[in-house]
């Protein structure tokens, strides 16, 4: 049995292909999700995937929430789905006041492209659950509005609550502050990750499904992925009704 | 002839409407004698796109016809959207590489962007889905404000479209010349991937097939881009011409991709062409050309962005994002399906016919050849006199007066850097922080390199590298142009270009499979130009010939002068290559301490055309260094072999900057440093510096040292043992005749040796870039 697990497909989705390819590794069942379905198709987790939705037209992100198989993401979300937004999909999330914040142009006005380190801040949740202990994760961000913002009072309740997941790491370790070099966008308090308050949703900037295989450089990307599909597939066995058969 | 008008000054008749459409008084001849009678203002119009240089290859077909094509698996040569090549287990790559130099002069963010969706848009007609973008970009003085200001525009366009539609930029090229200070160069490379099975062609078979015109709408941009912009000299900054740039939709592009990706696969479409240069009228003809058919196009059809467009303007504007396919008409409903899902309008325009002519009518497609009543005929032209028997020109060639002789020469010992006396650490820490040599990532970074998830090796490394999901094997791929030998010697550029695109490619372990080239020239009416363009042909040619690659494909941009003169010559050279086991690549950079340092091939005397030449300045009547293109075609075929045999752990190419920077990379890539000995018979400049071709550093462990010399010298190879990898300085001890007599002379032994921290030396290169375009101080 393997789990099954849908990818969102909106029109200017181009991670969507990558996503599929990186779940279908870690031993998962992924199906498309067109923009236009109302269904989830019995999907035991989503993932929101990298790229340009509706061209992110206006703004990264906004258009994208007002689609049919958003509001089912929502409702899915709402009663407890693992939903997982990547890059684009995070920023989906975000505009659809689905996990806190909201992600600006990076710090330099430009669009950046490189390996970025990241620090998990909990390995209790459902997207961390397979994680090594202290592990530190290498893997490429590219985006042009990354810069994760909100305010400061909405910052120390997201840290009290341990909803920051991941926060871009110089070298030595340390929190990668808006202006050092390790945070490539400007995010607050290097914040790359957050979790809703209930924690079954969940955005990123980087793209753990392009550091999925060593031969790409890194596959610690792996370990977020496999997270979700152990997350998925455990909830799949206790709910019922959401196990795809192998294909 | 001048009339007197009332006020007494003269009235000058407006040009006639074929000069300003930009046809000569001989081309509205050979117009005559084509259609045996007077073109109309439309068909007159549609002429001038197709006839302009860039549609037509007018000047340069004679020269293109001598280029070997045909070799081991090429499917589709020059003539098709992209060429295309077989690489075993059902699949083909499909690529090639184009112009977009004016438009980015004009426009650089939308001029840049433009090219990038036009060049992809050649890729996925094939049937191909586009998988990486190469660009390779040339600009003037990088201190200079426009410069600037083009450079940044341009590196948006290119990452501003590219990001967008999901295909990453894995490589490409920045330079810097002043030749291109008033017309920079925007030449953009795309590698597609198929199923050799989905190979479709840009054809209308089939009399009664419907043309089907999908995506984006038709507009006033673009309006004679390739006749005004492309096919002109022109002043640089000049606004007017503005219009003339297309504007680019890359959301739109993502969907023409994957709907004509869909059709294709559900083989809905029985031909398919994208709509650039020269908009439907070139789509329509071309199409029904190759098929030896006609086509009856209903203008009416043709959905529109704006009221009141002329005739004309609807059948030559280059509005971008837009395809036509060839549709049987049972297969129209699910073709129409596939596109509305996917958001796009589709119009049914034309059928195709038997006649062979384009025919343009207003008011109802003719059925079945009976007019409809209210049909009006606008145009009549033979689809072949727009394309294949489009008018040819033989154009003069004339040597410059001086041929051969150094026309960038300075005196000795400009800039302090003297042949003799020079402090070799001091010239390699300029060389690799000189806006040309040091580390391109402030423009890579600000493209997507990884997207599509087969990037093994992006940019900044030497050739990049693509592994074909599902096999073994990875795609290689380059873009290089040597325009610094080009402007002394344009025949010995090109060449030098193949040589040094073929071997980035062969020192991966990968085996060249084509050619792709992006000719840029000037005015090939001025006879000193078309020589320039003739000899680099001929230099092309006799390379690929030696070397065994067929050229599949191109583009040829004409005109690249601005009143500050014509650009250097400047043939660009794509390649392909594929390597069969993914598991044997080999990289540029050191592997590990104690690995031994090779270095295959000999140094010949010349420095003209070098970085090192424009840093320090060479001595008048220096030569650039010469180039054996067999010694070539046996140094790539060594290190293939060598490589297959598992006995290389590093490879890298000797190239701008010589072995000094080949070496100094090798180490900065890597954090490793080398304590090496080098053999100095003459000039150390030369040895060190010197940018002769065929030459390559290589790495290997210890004991597999004696096996690749032997394999060295059984290839006809000198080989030279420099030393070993290790510590954290790059030391090259300099011996010989030509070291002892720089030391003797200047009474101090110090410049014998180049001792350089590795960090020192990544520092530099680090920030060269963004330090010469003021990015940081």
């Amino acid at each position: 049995m393997t789990v099954r697990v849908g990818v969102v497909v909106f029109p200017g989705s181009n991670c969507d292909r990558d996503t599929i390819h990186a779940l279908t590794l870690a031993g998962a069942d992924p199906v498309e999700l067109w923009h236009e379905q109302a269904s989830l198709d019995g999907a035991a987790a989503i993932v929101l995937p990298g790229g340009f939705a509706y061209g992110d037209y206006l703004r990264a992100g906004v258009i994208a929430r007002f689609s049919p198989v958003m509001r089912a993401v929502a409702a899915f979300a709402t009663a407890g789905g693992l939903v997982l937004g990547i890059c684009n999909g995070f920023q989906v999330l975000a505009e659809s006041g689905l996990v806190p914040g909201a992600l600006l142009r990076n710090r330099n006005l430009r669009f950046v492209c490189r390996q970025v380190a990241i620090r998990p801040e909990r390995l209790d949740s459902p997207f961390t659950r397979a994680l090594p202990e202290r592990a530190t994760l290498r893997m490429p961000v590219a985006h042009g509005e990354g810069c994760y913002y909100a305010d400061e009072a909405t910052l120390d309740a997201l840290e009290r609550e341990g909803q920051v997941l991941f926060r871009y790491v110089g070298a030595d370790g340390a929190i990668a502050s808006p202006d050092a070099p390790a945070n490539p966008n400007g995010s607050l308090r290097g914040i790359a990750g957050v979790a809703n308050a209930a924690g079954n949703v969940a955005g990123l900037m980087p793209h753990p499904e392009r550091a999925a295989e060593a031969i790409l450089g890194s596959d610690d990307g792996m370990w977020l992925i496999r997270s979700l599909v152990e997350s998925a597939a455990e909830r799949a066995r206790a709910g019922g009704g959401m196990v795809g058969s192998p294909r | 002839m001048t009339v007197p008008s009332v006020s007494g000054a003269p009235i000058v008749p407006a040009e006639p409407l074929h000069r300003r459409l930009g046809l000569t008084d001989s081309e509205l001849e050979a117009i005559h004698e084509r259609l045996d009678r007077e073109p109309n203002g439309l068909e007159l119009a549609m002429f001038s796109v197709m006839w302009s240089e860039h549609c037509s290859y007018k000047s340069s077909k004679p020269l293109l016809a001598t280029l070997p094509t045909t070799g081991e698996g090429v499917v589709a040569g020059p003539g098709e959207n992209a060429g295309v090549i077989s690489i075993g287990d059902g699949l083909a790559v499909a690529f090639k590489i184009e112009s977009h130099n004016h438009p980015s002069a004009i426009e650089p963010y939308q001029g840049a962007a433009t090219g990038v969706g036009g060049i992809l848009r050649d890729i996925f007609t094939m049937g191909a889905r586009p998988i990486a973008v190469l660009d390779a970009l040339r600009f003037g003085d990088p201190g200079d404000p426009r410069t600037r200001h083009l450079v940044d525009g341009v590196v948006r366009g290119v990452g501003g479209y590219g990001n967008c539609v999901g295909v990453p930029t894995v490589g490409g090229e920045l330079v810097f010349d002043p030749s291109y200070q008033g017309n920079p160069l925007v030449n953009v490379m795309a590698i597609g991937l198929l199923e050799e099975r989905r190979l479709t062609r840009a054809q209308a078979p089939g009399p009664g097939n419907l043309v089907v015109l999908f995506g984006s709408t038709t507009g006033r941009d673009g309006i004679g881009g390739a006749s005004v912009l492309a096919s002109a000299t022109f002043t640089d900054t000049d606004p007017s011409k503005r219009p003339s740039v297309q504007v680019g939709d890359p959301f739109a592009e993502k969907l023409l991709i994957e709907a004509s990706l869909e059709l294709i696969e559900r083989g809905l479409v029985e031909g398919l062409q994208d709509l650039g240069a020269g908009g439907i009228t070139c789509g329509t003809s071309e199409t029904a050309d190759r098929a030896g058919t006609g086509m009856c196009i209903d203008l009416d059809a043709i959905p529109r962005r704006e009221p009141g467009m002329a005739p004309f303007e609807v059948m030559i504007s280059e509005s971008q994002e837009r395809m036509v396919a060839i549709v049987v008409p049972e297969r129209y409903e699910a073709v129409r399906a596939v596109c509305e899902r996917w958001g796009l309008p589709a119009s049914i325009i034309g059928r195709v016919t038997a006649d062979g002519d384009l025919v343009v009518v207003e008011g109802g497609l003719p059925a079945d050849g009976h007019p409809v009543p209210g049909v009006r005929e606008i145009a009549r032209i033979p689809a072949a006199a727009l394309t294949s028997d489009a008018i040819v020109h033989q154009r003069l060639a004339t040597p410059p007066p001086r041929r051969g002789d150094a026309t960038t020469v300075v005196g000795e010992g400009v800039g302090g850097l003297p042949e003799r006396g020079m402090d070799p650490g001091a010239v390699l820490l300029a060389l690799l922080g000189s806006a040309n040599l040091s580390s391109r990532r402030w423009v890579t970074s600000q493209y997507d390199q990884d997207v599509q998830v087969n990037t093994v090796a992006g940019p900044g490394r030497g050739a990049a590298v693509l592994r074909v999901k599902g096999t073994a094997k990875a795609l290689v791929a380059t873009t290089d142009g040597v325009e610094g030998v080009g402007a002394l010697d344009p025949y010995l550029g090109a060449a030098m270009s193949v040589a040094e695109a073929t071997r980035n490619v062969s020192i991966t372990g990968a085996r060249p499979l084509g050619v792709t080239n992006c000719l840029n020239f000037g005015d090939p009416t001025r006879p000193e130009a078309f020589w320039q363009l003739s000899e680099a042909v001929r230099g092309l040619g006799d390379a690929c010939q030696t070397l065994g690659v067929p050229v599949t494909g191109g583009n040829v941009s004409l005109y690249n002068e601005s009143p500050a003169g014509a650009i250097a010559p400047t043939p660009e050279i794509g390649v392909v290559g594929l390597l069969d086991d993914i598991a044997l690549l080999v990289g540029p950079a050191f592997v590990a301490d104690g690995d031994r340092v090779l270095l295959v091939g000999e140094a010949g005397a010349g420095l003209a055309g070098s970085a090192y030449a424009s840093l320090a300045g060479i001595a008048a009547g220096d030569r650039p260094p010469a180039l054996d293109l067999q010694r070539e075609r046996a140094l790539q075929a060594f290190v293939r072999e060598a490589i297959a045999r598992a006995l290389v752990a590093s490879a890298q190419d000797v190239a701008g900057g010589g072995l000094a920077v080949a070496l100094a990379e090798a180490a900065l890539w890597s954090g490793l440093g080398a304590r090496l000995r080098l053999g100095v018979p003459a000039s150390p400049a030369v040895e060190l510096f010197g940018e002769s071709p065929s030459r390559l550093v290589l790495t290997c462990r210890p004991r597999q040292a004696p096996a690749l010399e032997l394999l060295a010298r059984q290839f006809g190879l000198p080989v030279e043992a420099l030393g070993s990898v290790g510590g954290d300085r790059l030391v090259i001890e300099l011996k010989g005749q030509g070291a002892t007599g720089a030391a003797e002379e200047r009474g101090s032994r110090v410049a014998d040796a180049l001792d350089m921290a590795v960090g020192d030396l990544l520092h530099a290169w680090e920030h060269g870039l963004p330090r010469a375009l003021g990015q940081e101080g």
